[in-house]
C-alpha cells in the first residue's frame, strides 16, 4: 500500500526538482486562452460609464440615446438616480452592442446629471482627515510601559515614514464573458476563485440561477495579487446583460478603470519612535500610523512592530483614513510589506544611530522576533554570504569619490501559507491514461505544474503520462488562491486523491503479482514488489487489469502534509547618483523557505517575480490623487510607473532547504517574497546616500529631497 | 474614440488639401503613437486624419551639401540605426535613442516627436492643455506638478515641451521647413513651439493647414562638438525628467560660441542663455562646465513640487558638457 506521506528526499523523481511550467510552451506560443480570448459566436462587447467625479448623487439618468442607437442591445444600471458614487470610477451603468467601438460610443450617449458632493482623496493630509471626520482611530496597542522603556533607551531615534497607495497592475484586467445556453449560465472569467464564484451568481436576484447550473472556466489567468477574488459587480452586469440581450456579453476593464475601481493598497504614514541599549538591544517601541483603504475602514492595526513584537515596551496606535479613492483589496501578502518598510526603515535607522552594522543589530535583536528566531538567523547569513555584506556594508554615506554611491540594506518577513481546503480527484484509466483534477486555478503562479508533478511522483508516472484538469468548477471544489494557501492545497489533496487510487490499483494488482498490496510501489512507470524490480508489471498492465471500468478516488487536503509560517531575509544593493537622485538596482538577494518544494523553479520563479514587483514599489510606483479635482492623475502605465526590465538589477534567489525544512511539509511562498524589497531597497538607498529617504517610492525628487538639494519653491 | 474619415496622400499638395481650417477638422497623421492616443481619450477629435507616411518625399535622410536632411516622416529607428549621417551628432543620437523602445521608434517618426502634445497629465486627463478647472482656475500651481515647467511657468501655461529631439536640433542650429497652403518656408526649429497664452493658443506656431516636411542640420554644424544629457527615473519606457543638449564651437580648448537648449523644463525647449554667456571664451573644465550648470539654473521657479528640477538642470547642463569635450 502507498503511503500517503511525501516520499523521502532519496525516493522522489520529481518532486523537489527544477521543472518548467507545463503550460509554457502554450502561453509563449499564444495559444493559450485567456479570458479576453474567449469569444463565442454571436459575441457582444460591454462597455462601463463610471463616475468622473469622486463624490456624487446622482440626480438624473437618461439611456435612452444609447439604447436607441442601432446595435445596442442591453443597458444594465449599476447605481441609479438618488445613488451616491463614492471614488472616480465607481460604476454606473454598463452598455452591451456588436462591437467595442459600438458600446463605447453608445456609453458617451448616456447623459447623467450628478449632484456634486464633498470628497477627500488626499490621505498623506492627516489633519485635514480628521477636520473632514474621516479619521478613525482603530487600534491602540500598548505591552509592557513604553515610557519607561524610552527611558532605559540609551540610544532613541525618531522618524517619519510613508508608503502611498498603490494598485495590483494585473497584466490581465478584470473581466469576464458571460453565456446563457438556456438557464444554465457559462462564464469565463479572470478569478483567483473558481470554486466559489458559482454562488456568488447564484446570490443575484437579477440572475435568478442556482450554483449548480453556472459553470465557471479559467484556464489561464493573467495575474491576480488578490485583487481577482470576487466575480464584482461587473462580472454580475456581464452576465445580467447576457441575459438580457439573449447573446454572450464581454465585459473586460479597461486599463483605466483597472488602476481606477478593480483593487488598491492601502497606503501606511506614520511617526516611529524606537529606543535600545547602547549595545543595541531594543527596549521600545512607539509607533502612530494611518492610512487609507478607500471608503473602507481597514488597516494593519496589530501589525506594528512587524516581526519584532517581543520589543519589551511598546506602544502603536493607528488610524484608518476614509478616502474617496477606488477600494482596497488584498494585495500580495496584505499589509505586510507596509508594516515591513515602516518596522524595518525605523530600525534601520536606529542601527545608524548606534553606528551598528544592520546585520549584527538585526541578528542581536532576534531573540525579539518570536518562534523563527533560529531561521531568520540562518537566512541573514546565508543572504550575507551571497550578497558579500561583510565587504559591502559601510557606515551610512559611501565615501567614495564622485556622484554614485553604493549601498546596502537588508529585511525580514513573515508569512502564513497554510494550504487551503481543497479536494482533488485522480481518475485512472484501463488504458493506463491517468487524470488528476481540481476546481483551483493557475494565477501563473505554477499550479497546474505542481500538481503534476505530485500526482506523477505518487503514481510513479512521467509528467506526461497525468493530464492535469483545472480551472473549472465542475472539478472537486478548491479554495481561493488567496494567502498563498494554493500549493498546500492543492499538493495534498492531489496526493491523498492519488495516493488512494494508486491503493486501489495496487489491490487489483497484487494478487496476479503473488502477493499483497501493501508489498507493492509505483515507480518508473511500473508497479512492482517494494525493492524488487524483477517482480514488475508495467503500468499499461496493471491498468488493463481493470476491465472497463476506471478508478476514481477523491482526495482532500490533509493536515499531515502541509504547514504554516515562513520567513525570509532579502538584501538590496543600490547605486544612487547624489547629484540626480536617480536609484539604480545592482543586486537583490533573496533567501527563502517554504517547508517541501515541490518545484524549485516555479518557487523561484515567484521569488524572482517578488522582487520586481517590489523594486516597482520601492523606485517608481505610486496612485496619484488630485484633491483639486478629486481625481487620479496617473491611470495609465505611463504615468503610474513601473520598473522595466533595465531597471531591475541581478536578483540572486535562494530557497532553504534541508530535512528539517522539509519535513514541515509543504508551505505557501506566493506573498512573502514581496514583503521585503520595500524596506530592504530603502535601507541601501540610506545606506548609500547617508540620509533616509523617508517615503516611497524613492523617486529622484524625493532623493534629492532628502539630500536637501531640492529647492523649495 | 470619435469617427473620423480617413485620407491618404501620395503628394504633399494632396495632403495638404485635405487638411481643414482647424484643428478639430483635421491633424496630421504621422507614426500615430502618440495622436492615436489622444483620440482614443477624447484629448483631441479630429473629424479627419491625413496619414504623411505614404508621401515619398517626406521619409529618408540624405546628406546634401546644404546639411543633413531629414524627412519628416522618417521613423526614428533609421535614423538610429543607421548610425553614419548621425555620427556628428551624438547630442541627437542620444535622445533618439532615449526614445523607447525599438518599436516605438518603429512607429515614431522625427516630426511626430517634435509634435507630440505635453504629456501634462491635467492635459491628458481632460482638464484641457491650460489645466483649468470649471471655474477656469489653473489646477497646476496648487495640484501635482512634479513634471510640469521650473521656467516660463508665471502661467497659465505650466506643461513641459516633451519633446527630447527638439533641444539638440535647436543646439544644432537646425532649421524646420513647414509647407501650407501659400507654399513652403523655412524657421528655426525653436519658432515651431510657442508658449501658449490664452485658452485656444495651441503649443506650436503651425498652422491647422501647416505640414512640417524637412529638418536640416546645417552642413558647418558638423564640427560643433555636441552632446546631450537626459535624467532618467527609469531606463526605458519613458519621458526624461530633465535633459541638456549642447553644442560647442571650440578654439583649442576655449568655447568660442555654446548653444545649451534644456528639455523638459518650459512650455517649449528652453535655451540657457546666461549659461551660454557663462562659457563663451572659457576654457571648459569641470568647474567651468558647473558654473554653467549653475547659470543655466538662475532664474528657474519652481512650483510646490518640481524644485528638484531645478538641481537636475545643474547636473544635466554640466554632464552634457564635459561629455561633448570627453
Ligand atoms: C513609452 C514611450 C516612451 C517615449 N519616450 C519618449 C522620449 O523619451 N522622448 C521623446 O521625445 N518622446 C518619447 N516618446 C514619444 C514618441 O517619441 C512620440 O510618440 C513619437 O515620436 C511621435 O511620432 P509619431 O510619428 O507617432 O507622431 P503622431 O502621433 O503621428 O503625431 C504626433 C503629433 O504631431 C503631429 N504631426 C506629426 N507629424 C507632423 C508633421 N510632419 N507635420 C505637422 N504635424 C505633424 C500630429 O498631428 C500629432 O498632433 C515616447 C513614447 C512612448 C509611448
Ligand atoms: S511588454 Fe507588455 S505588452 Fe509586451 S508582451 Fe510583455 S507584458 Fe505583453
Amino acid at each position: 500500500m502507498a503511503n500517503i506521506a511525501w516520499p523521502p528526499a532519496s525516493k522522489r523523481g520529481l518532486i523537489g526538482k527544477s521543472i518548467s511550467r507545463i503550460d509554457g510552451p502554450e502561453k509563449a506560443s499564444g495559444r493559450a486562452k485567456y479570458t479576453y480570448d474567449q469569444n463565442p459566436a454571436s459575441l457582444l462587447v460591454a462597455k462601463m460609464l463610471t463616475s468622473p467625479y469622486a463624490h456624487a448623487k446622482i440626480t438624473a439618468l437618461d439611456t435612452s440615446a444609447a439604447e436607441r442607437m442601432p446595435g445596442v442591445r442591453a443597458v444594465y444600471v449599476f447605481n441609479g438616480v438618488g445613488k451616491e458614487v463614492n471614488w472616480e470610477g465607481h460604476e454606473i451603468v454598463a452598455v452591451a452592442a456588436d462591437t467595442e467601438e459600438l458600446a463605447e460610443d453608445a456609453v458617451r450617449r448616456i447623459r447623467v446629471e450628478y449632484q456634486q458632493l464633498p470628497y477627500f482623496v488626499d490621505d498623506a493630509d492627516l489633519a485635514q482627515a480628521a477636520k473632514d471626520g474621516r479619521a478613525r482611530q482603530l487600534g491602540a496597542e500598548t505591552s509592557g510601559d513604553p515610557s519607561t522603556g524610552f527611558q532605559q533607551a540609551e540610544v532613541t531615534s525618531e522618524g517619519d515614514y510613508g508608503i502611498p497607495v498603490i494598485t495590483h497592475c494585473c497584466l490581465e484586467s478584470h473581466g469576464s464573458v458571460a453565456q446563457w445556453q438556456g438557464d444554465k449560465l457559462n462564464v469565463w472569467i479572470s478569478t483567483q476563485n473558481v470554486s466559489g464564484s458559482a454562488g456568488e451568481y447564484a446570490q443575484s436576484p437579477e440572475l435568478n440561477v442556482p450554483a449548480s447550473n453556472v459553470n465557471v472556466d479559467c484556464q489561464v489567468m493573467g495575474g491576480g495579487f488578490g485583487s481577482k477574488f470576487g466575480v464584482d459587480t461587473w462580472g454580475l452586469a456581464a452576465a445580467a446583460l447576457a441575459k438580457k440581450a439573449g447573446r454572450p456579453v464581454k465585459l473586460m476593464l479597461e486599463r483605466k478603470e483597472e488602476l481606477l475601481m478593480a483593487g488598491s493598497r492601502p497606503s501606511l504614514r506614520g511617526k516611529i519612535r524606537v529606543g535600545a541599549k547602547r549595545d543595541g538591544t531594543l527596549v521600545a517601541w512607539d509607533s502612530d500610523s494611518w492610512g487609507t483603504g478607500g471608503m473602507s475602514v481597514v488597516g494593519i492595526h496589530g501589525l506594528l512592530p512587524y516581526i519584532f513584537r517581543g520589543i519589551p515596551n511598546r506602544g502603536s496606535r493607528y488610524t484608518a483614513v476614509r478616502t474617496n479613492t477606488g477600494p482596497a483589496r488584498a494585495w500580495r501578502a496584505p499589509n505586510h510589506p507596509q508594516a515591513c518598510f515602516l518596522t524595518m526603515a525605523a530600525l534601520d535607522d536606529l542601527a545608524a544611530k548606534l553606528g551598528m552594522d544592520p546585520l549584527d543589530f538585526f541578528v542581536k535583536n532576534l531573540p525579539l522576533a518570536g518562534e523563527r528566531a533560529a531561521l531568520y538567523q540562518e537566512e541573514l547569513q546565508k543572504a550575507a554570504e551571497l550578497m558579500d555584506w561583510k565587504a559591502k556594508w559601510h557606515p551610512r554615506g559611501d565615501k567614495a569619490p564622485g556622484p554614485t554611491k553604493r549601498g546596502v540594506g537588508l529585511s525580514i518577513h513573515t508569512w502564513g501559507g497554510l494550504g487551503h481546503d481543497s479536494y482533488c480527484r485522480t481518475t485512472i484509466h484501463p488504458d493506463g491514461s491517468v487524470e488528476v483534477a481540481t476546481g483551483s486555478q493557475d494565477l501563473g503562479t505554477g499550479t497546474r505544474t505542481v500538481i503534476n508533478i505530485v500526482a506523477a511522483e505518487t503514481l510513479g508516472l512521467p509528467l506526461d503520462g497525468v493530464r492535469v484538469e483545472i480551472g473549472d468548477n465542475k472539478y472537486p471544489p478548491d479554495g481561493a488562491s488567496g494567502g498563498s494557501t494554493t500549493v498546500g492545497g492543492v499538493s495534498s489533496s492531489t496526493r491523498v486523491s492519488a495516493t488512494n487510487a494508486l491503493n486501489e490499483l495496487l489491490a487489483k494488482v497484487a494478487p496476479g503479482l503473488g502477493t499483497t498490496p501493501d508489498k507493492l510501489e509505483a515507480v518508473g512507470g511500473k508497479v512492482q514488489v517494494i525493492g524488487d524490480p524483477s517482480k514488475a508489471i508495467s503500468w499499461k498492465k496493471a491498468c488493463a487489469r481493470l476491465g472497463t471500468t476506471p478508478i476514481v478516488a477523491m482526495g482532500q487536503r490533509n493536515m499531515s502534509l502541509i504547514s504554516s509560517g515562513v520567513g525570509g531575509a532579502q538584501m538590496a544593493e543600490v547605486s544612487v547618483d547624489v547629484e540626480t537622485g536617480v536609484v539604480r538596482m545592482e543586486k537583490m538577494v533573496a533567501v527563502q523557505d517554504c517547508g517541501l518544494i515541490i518545484d524549485v523553479k516555479t518557487a523561484m520563479s515567484q521569488v524572482y517575480g517578488a522582487c520586481i514587483m517590489g523594486t516597482c514599489y520601492a523606485l517608481h510606483e505610486e496612485k496619484i490623487m488630485d484633491q483639486q479635482t478629486g481625481t487620479c492623475l496617473n491611470p495609465n502605465m505611463e504615468f503610474y510607473k513601473l520598473s522595466g526590465l533595465d531597471d531591475v538589477g541581478d536578483i540572486v534567489v535562494h530557497m532553504m532547504t534541508d530535512s528539517a525544512i522539509e519535513s514541515r511539509g509543504v508551505i505557501g511562498l506566493g506573498e512573502p517574497p514581496v514583503i521585503s524589497p520595500g524596506a530592504a531597497i530603502a535601507n541601501a538607498v540610506a545606506n548609500a546616500i547617508g540620509v533616509r529617504v523617508p517615503d516611497l517610492p524613492m523617486t529622484p525628487g524625493r532623493v534629492l529631497d532628502a539630500l536637501g538639494k531640492g529647492e523649495k519653491a | 474614440m470619435r469617427d473620423f474619415e480617413y485620407g491618404n496622400p501620395s503628394s504633399l499638395k494632396q495632403a495638404i488639401t485635405l487638411l481643414g481650417a482647424n484643428f478639430d477638422e483635421a491633424q496630421v497623421l504621422a507614426g500615430g503613437t502618440d495622436l492615436i492616443s489622444l483620440m482614443k481619450d477624447y484629448v483631441v477629435t479630429p473629424r479627419r486624419v491625413v496619414n504623411i507616411k505614404s508621401i515619398a518625399e517626406l521619409r529618408g535622410a540624405q546628406e546634401t551639401a546644404a546639411g543633413l536632411r531629414i524627412g519628416s516622416a522618417t521613423v526614428l529607428e533609421d535614423l538610429f540605426e543607421r548610425p553614419a549621417p548621425l555620427h556628428p551628432f551624438p547630442s541627437l543620437r542620444t535622445a533618439i535613442e532615449g526614445v523607447s523602445s525599438a518599436q516605438m521608434r518603429s512607429m515614431g517618426t522625427v516630426g511626430g516627436d517634435l509634435l507630440q502634445r505635453p504629456r501634462c497629465w491635467y492635459f491628458r486627463n481632460g482638464f484641457g492643455l491650460l489645466a483649468r478647472d470649471s471655474q477656469g482656475r489653473s489646477l497646476v500651481p496648487g495640484g501635482d506638478n512634479r513634471y510640469h515647467a521650473i521656467f516660463d511657468n508665471a502661467g497659465p501655461a505650466y506643461f513641459v515641451c516633451p519633446s527630447s529631439l527638439a533641444p539638440p536640433l535647436i543646439a544644432l542650429g537646425a532649421a524646420a521647413r513647414v509647407t501650407g497652403p501659400k507654399g513652403s518656408r523655412e524657421v528655426s526649429i525653436a519658432e515651431l513651439f510657442r508658449t501658449p497664452r490664452d485658452a485656444g493658443e495651441s503649443e506650436h506656431t503651425l498652422g491647422p493647414k501647416d505640414i512640417l516636411t524637412e529638418i536640416l542640420i546645417p552642413a558647418r554644424s558638423r564640427t560643433l562638438r555636441n552632446a546631450t544629457y537626459e535624467v532618467r527615473e527609469r531606463r526605458v519606457m519613458d519621458w526624461p525628467l530633465v535633459t541638456a543638449s549642447v553644442a560647442l564651437r571650440m578654439e583649442g580648448k576655449r568655447v568660442r560660441q555654446a548653444t545649451v537648449v534644456l528639455g523638459q523644463v518650459a512650455p517649449t525647449p528652453w535655451r540657457a542663455e546666461a549659461a551660454e554667456r557663462a562659457l563663451a571664451g572659457k576654457e571648459l573644465n569641470e568647474a567651468a562646465a558647473a558654473q554653467a550648470g549653475d547659470a543655466a539654473a538662475q532664474g528657474a521657479h519652481p512650483l510646490s513640487r518640481n524644485g528638484y528640477k531645478v538641481q537636475l538642470v545643474r547636473v544635466a547642463v554640466k554632464r552634457a558638457l564635459l561629455q561633448a569635450i570627453a
